[in-house]
């Protein structure tokens, strides 16, 4: 009889437990949020958001808080980025999920996936030592433009590559959960594989691929060590793609040391964290959607 | 007719240069770590585990045993409470204990957590620490990846008790076991998948620096207790991959090398415990 209740206390206090831990995870978001803003609310009320956001001056030792250098070259380099890595990991996804036999679709799986698992620093240290060196010594001089090869070209290449696994391995994803029928139907009708690919699987896999695109630009954006150790730092709006340039998660690294010591910019930098965590909230929110609608479409 | 074929070869040649472009790059980094990194550790193989000198961050003189250590204090608590809490959460999430709807915003939720840039979770501790006045420290560190790796480790262990068959649940309930019972042969099925989330979750801890260098509170000595300041590998890296002293660089190097190699291995060893451990699961060895 003692047995029998030992158990039932184990089950209520185990359920109670984990009960406990989804309500702490849920908080914790909750939380993440409501700490943020209260921090930076401080530097909210002192200016207007329109000044914050729009104004081209950093300088906080005379208390302005310009981030608009720091939003342009964000979305510099994000876009970019997205541009060489969309097409590139589209194509590489086809490949590995309709063209590569099945052993060398495992192989490559596992190659990205080790692509994926590399630390961000360790990307910042080899485009120090192999992409700056080559943009500043050979690709500037070779298009006639002036550059030490730390600057937002020089990023972009590098968050391409950081994003490409994610893309390529979630691209994958959805065009192997497509009904092998849609092929069969699409061949029988007299296709070629091509356009297979083109006018049927890619339609139908279209609401996974661009939800793995908007993780991937989510990525892109947050992304701050590899960012950080290439971009230059220069809080200045960018002139062209080979000037040195600043990002909104960069920004907050480089100016770490300072942020100790004046309220007012701890609070800013707080402000620029609070932004970044809304607006990958955003991203990956409408990535999820998106994917739920695929799900439903399918029937999977 | 005959542009049909011809779009069709194009195409394929451009898939061929696409692969090849992202192979490339894994190759060259592995490459130049391997070269920088590997002729560090070969020419002086004691930095590893000497640690640092007094004028450590100018003269590079001694190792840097201080960020190993601290790389370790800090991943291995954050992944042990991290996988805990998480195996909690994903066991909770199944349809024995919750709605489907509340289990759905929940993994949304985890959803959203996963891709949120491990900065912010770097300045929401450093928020925390400025409220009550306390400087960084390893504790603040090991709080700030259990962050970050929790909601990694509890979505893979989700979806691998997910995909525990419900006979298996059934019959478990059929002679009369409760839920608690129940989900310790639920967990031994899923246990590949979940080792497998706890070593990626492992895997992105050890290799993050924006989530800790906020709130570890980097220093260059060896580390010390809970409340002292710590720093890891990332950080060192980031720090010193462009400092103008060529031994502070090397050393830079030699601990790139060192992580690819930590984070080889786990890749590694999660294939290795994958296979080991499906022992529980029908078909595996």
């Amino acid at each position: 009889m003692k047995r029998f209740q030992l158990r039932l206390l184990k089950e209520g206090i185990s359920s109670k437990a984990m009960f406990l831990l989804t309500i702490l995870i849920f908080s914790s978001f909750v939380a993440i949020f409501v700490t943020l803003s209260l921090k930076s609310s401080l530097v909210v009320s002192e200016y207007s958001l329109k000044e914050l956001l729009f104004s081209s001056n950093w300088d906080p030792e005379r208390y302005s808080f310009g981030f608009f250098p720091a939003i342009v070259g964000t979305g510099y380099v994000t876009l970019i980025s997205m541009l060489f890595a969309v097409p590139i990991a589209i194509l590489s996804a086809i490949y590995i999920s309709e063209y590569a036999s099945a052993q060398k679709s495992v192989f490559l799986s596992s190659f990205i996936d080790i692509l994926a698992g590399i630390p961000s620093v360790v990307f910042g240290l080899c485009a120090l030592l192999v992409i700056v060196p080559f943009v500043g010594v050979y690709l500037g001089p070779a298009l006639g433009i002036e550059t030490t090869g730390m600057c937002v070209f020089t990023a972009s290449i590098v968050l391409a590559v950081m994003v490409l696994p994610i893309i390529i391995s979630l691209s994958v994803e959805a065009l192997k959960s497509l009904p092998i029928e849609l092929r069969d139907a699409s061949l029988s009708l007299g296709a070629t594989k091509w356009e297979t690919i083109k006018g049927v699987l890619l339609k139908g896999a279209s609401p996974g691929i661009f939800s793995a695109i908007l993780l991937g630009l989510g990525r892109a954006f947050g992304e701050t060590m590899a960012v950080a150790m290439v971009i230059g730092g220069k809080n200045q709006i960018p002139r062209s793609i080979f000037s040195a340039g600043q990002t909104l998660p960069s920004l907050i690294v480089s100016s770490f040391g300072e942020m100790m010591s004046i309220p007012i910019e701890q609070s800013a930098l707080i402000f620029i964290a609070l932004l970044l965590f809304l607006i990958v909230t955003f991203f990956n929110l409408i990535a999820r959607y998106i994917n739920t609608r695929l799900k439903k479409r399918w029937h999977l | 007719m005959k542009l049909r074929y011809l779009e069709e070869r194009m195409f394929k040649i451009l898939i061929g240069i696409s692969v090849s472009l992202v192979t490339v790059p894994l190759l060259i980094i592995i490459g130049t770590v391997l070269l920088k990194g590997g002729k560090v550790l070969v020419d002086n193989p004691g930095v590893l585990i000497t640690p640092p000198g007094s004028r450590y961050l100018i003269t590079g003189e001694g190792g840097f045993l201080h960020a190993v250590l601290g790389s370790l204090y800090l991943v291995i608590p954050a992944t042990l409470i991290a996988s805990l809490m998480g195996f909690g959460i994903a066991l909770f999430l199944q349809s024995d204990y919750t709605s489907q709807r509340i289990s759905g915003s929940i993994r949304t939720c985890l959803d959203v957590l996963w891709g949120t840039p491990s900065i912010v979770y770097g300045v929401f501790v450093l928020t925390i620490l400025i409220f009550i006045n306390q400087r960084g420290c390893l504790l603040a560190g090991i709080s700030a990846l259990t962050l970050l790796e929790l909601p990694i480790i509890t979505r893979y262990a989700d979806e691998a008790i997910r995909a525990v068959p419900k006979e298996l649940k059934d019959a478990c309930y059929s002679i009369g076991t409760t839920r608690y019972e129940a989900s310790k042969v639920v967990g031994r099925y899923a246990l590949p998948g979940i080792i497998a989330g706890v070593l990626i979750g492992m895997g992105r801890g050890i290799g993050d620096a924006a989530s800790v260098i906020f709130t570890s509170g980097v220093s260059s000595v060896m580390p010390g207790g809970l409340f002292d300041s710590v720093t890891a590998m990332p950080i060192l890296i980031f720090q010193q991959a462009s400092s103008c002293y060529p031994t502070v660089r090397g050393h830079a190097y030699a601990a790139a090398f060192t992580l690819i190699l930590i984070v080889g291995i786990l890749n590694f060893l999660s294939r290795f415990l994958v296979r080991k451990l499906s022992k529980y699961v029908p078909g595996g060895k």
